[in-house]
């Protein structure tokens, strides 16, 4: 079966990368996911956005180390404007907003990461169903898909997250899964609508391969782009919408992100107060990490289409 | 006409769809909003009615009668545009909070789309056209670093530049307070002094969508065979890049200005919030503010709608654009 798809799809991305044979030096995936990260990096955009996430990471991982005190010390004086001892101030209840920025790092990209990770595993799961069951079951699944895609996404969080009583990074992890899957999903069943009668699925079908094996072994393995496309996607989407709710006040204040540093900032009228990079500096993070997907999204893009790869 | 007809059969669908999932939400939420609501009447000092009551049971949810005479009371109610009292302001009706904001948001978020529209084609076209150049590499990435701002803080950026610290604009609302919204020149200049900064936020950061969308059709396009061959009858660039690809590149885009429309409506929310610009999106901010569910429900469902209209008429629209659409 691996060698009919890797005769007769020999130009698809993944055919070439699951390796056939016993011989192999590294376990499939991990191999394909060097293979991968090497098409990615020699996209330069997709360079800059790998450089800048990785920047995060790092950031988020080293936290204690970086942030000079803890996000929520409050024996400072309350309304600083920066200064060396609080480079980017101090909120109105006297915490310091360099250490509460760099913490805030952790949130954004949990959300995002968890958030695009949800959103893409609903998007494929009913994308490959609707895409390879024609009849009934595609009629009810577009149907679905295509009213989530209609319904206005920012109002339908804020109807969820208010009526949620609950106040917790999932929360907000859930809606924004809740809203986010819909393109995926439908970009996903259209290829596997055409996938669905190449020659090496009609194969797959024809030895007795189970319906599972067939839709996730066979055809899913073919548009690991477009998953890792609509995950990118849906991760930016995560991180703006975690960014608006938390200054809509539908987060939970007392979570240490972006978000709630710039709502922190509306309410006490920071821009007012001259404390403007309170409120420059997390959107400005939102921005770069939100870019840094989009950035990826490019050589992402270009692995599936060959006239977007760079020359 | 089959074409009318099916595009007409699933609009009716999809908005049953939308209206009965504004019924169910509330109803699937732990905790009862009813009871959140009439709380909050109470403690406003507002004697609650018998008819106030119901009207908020029916918009809510009520542990009175079957759920199917509930959900009857609800279509009746939304048919006949009675959406209940607002909670933030028990003088006021939903319905006439609504219709006092909509005509902003229309205007502002129509006006704000049509540029956004028309400078994110044209940047497009330019960029796929000069594929691969340097001016194709600043477009592509200034358009991806807009879209990647959060619109309420961009808004943000602007309002502390350009009204707090140049002072060239109002710092917050729709018109000079102490005027009334009517139609005299003046009145009209006011207003659009004042949403000149939401209208810059919303069209800037929906700009890129265009530029994307356009720029990957235009490519595609000019891989065609009939670019080629307008190309070997040494028809001028210009010519080539307008009125044969970017024509033919401009079909896909068409259908994606309803969907926009959503992108820019949910901008709109916070970005008219950090204004206090006087529509919908404002009026939402100020419901979630308030714990004001009533309002809530009825922005959601007026903002559905307006964007269901919307894709149902660009789907007509393209039909006399493209006729291979009608044939299908």
């Amino acid at each position: 079966m691996s060698m009919l798809q890797s005769v007769s799809q020999p130009t698809e991305a993944a055919a070439a990368t699951v390796p056939v044979g016993p011989r192999r030096a590294l376990p499939g995936p991990v191999l394909f996911v060097t293979r991968a990260f090497a098409t990615l990096w020699s996209n330069g955009k997709a360079r800059i956005g790998i450089v800048i996430l990785a920047l995060f990471v790092v950031i988020a991982l080293i936290a204690p180390l970086v942030a000079p005190d803890s996000p929520t010390a409050n024996d400072f004086t309350p309304y600083a404007g920066p200064s060396g001892a609080h480079w980017f101030g101090t909120t109105g209840n006297g915490q310091d907003v360099f250490s509460q920025f760099v913490y805030g790092a952790r949130v954004s990209l949990l959300v995002g990461i968890a958030a695009g990770l949800g959103a893409t595993l609903v998007a494929v799961v009913l994308g490959l169903i609707s895409g390879y069951r024609p009849g009934v079951v595609d009629h009810v699944l577009s149907f679905i898909t295509n009213l989530a895609l209609v319904l206005p996404g920012i109002p339908l969080m804020i109807i969820l997250a208010a009526y949620v009583q609950s106040r917790s990074v999932w929360t907000i992890v859930l809606v924004v899964t809740f809203t986010a899957w819909a393109t995926g999903s439908r970009v996903i069943r259209s290829q596997a609508i055409t996938l669905r009668t190449r020659d090496f699925v009609t194969a797959a079908v024809f030895s007795g391969e189970r319906l599972g094996r067939v839709v996730f072994r066979e055809i899913l393995p073919n548009m690991t782009s477009l998953v890792a496309a609509s995950f990118f996607a849906a991760a930016t989407a995560a991180v703006m919408a975690e960014a608006s709710l938390e200054f809509l006040g539908l987060g939970n204040p007392a979570t240490i992100s972006w978000g709630t540093i710039l709502y922190q900032a509306q309410q006490q009228n920071a821009l007012l107060t001259g404390q403007w990079l309170m409120i420059f500096a997390p959107g400005f993070a939102i921005a770069l990490l939100a870019l840094s997907f989009t950035l990826i999204n490019f050589g992402v893009d270009a692995l599936s289409n060959p006239r977007l790869r760079e020359k | 006409m089959r074409y009318v007809l099916t595009k007409l059969g699933l609009f009716a669908l999809t908005l049953w769809a939308a209206v009965t999932l504004n019924f169910i939400l509330p109803r699937l939420m732990p905790g009862s909003p009813l009871d959140a609501a009439l709380a909050k009447l109470a403690s406003n000092g507002v004697p609650i009615t018998n008819a106030q009551r119901k009207a908020i049971e029916v918009q809510l949810g009520s542990p009175h009668g079957s759920v199917v005479s509930q959900y009857w009371d609800y279509l009746g109610n939304i048919a006949t545009f009675q959406f209940g009292r607002s909670y933030s302001d028990p003088t006021r009706t939903v319905a006439g909070s609504i219709l006092r904001a909509l005509p902003w948001t229309l205007l502002l978020v129509g006006i704000t789309t049509i540029l956004a529209f028309v400078l994110g084609t044209l940047l497009g076209v330019y960029a796929g056209w000069r594929r691969g150049t340097k001016a194709d590499t600043s477009v592509t990435l200034g358009a991806t670093l807009f879209a990647a701002f959060p619109p309420f803080w961009l808004g943000l950026l602007l309002l502390y530049v350009f009204a707090f610290k140049l002072d060239w604009f109002a710092i917050k609302g729709g018109y000079s307070e102490g005027l009334s919204p009517n139609w005299s020149p003046s009145f009209l200049n006011d207003a659009v002094q004042h949403s000149i900064l939401p209208g810059l936020t919303l069209a800037v950061t929906t700009l890129s969508g265009w530029v994307f969308g356009m720029r990957n059709n235009m490519i595609n396009t000019l891989g065609e065979d009939y670019v080629t061959f307008a190309e070997a009858n040494g028809l001028h660039q210009r010519t080539i890049a307008l009125r044969y690809a970017a024509r033919n590149a401009l079909l896909p885009n068409v259908t994606a200005f309803g969907l926009s429309l959503g992108a820019v409506l949910g901008g709109s929310v916070l970005v008219e919030g950090v204004f206090s610009y006087p529509g919908l999106g404002h009026l939402l901010f100020e419901a979630v503010t308030n714990h004001d569910y009533p309002l809530m429900q009825a922005l959601f469902l007026v903002l559905t709608v307006s964007m269901l209209t919307a894709i149902f008429v660009v789907d007509l629209l393209y039909a006399r654009l493209d006729p291979r659409v009608r044939r299908a």
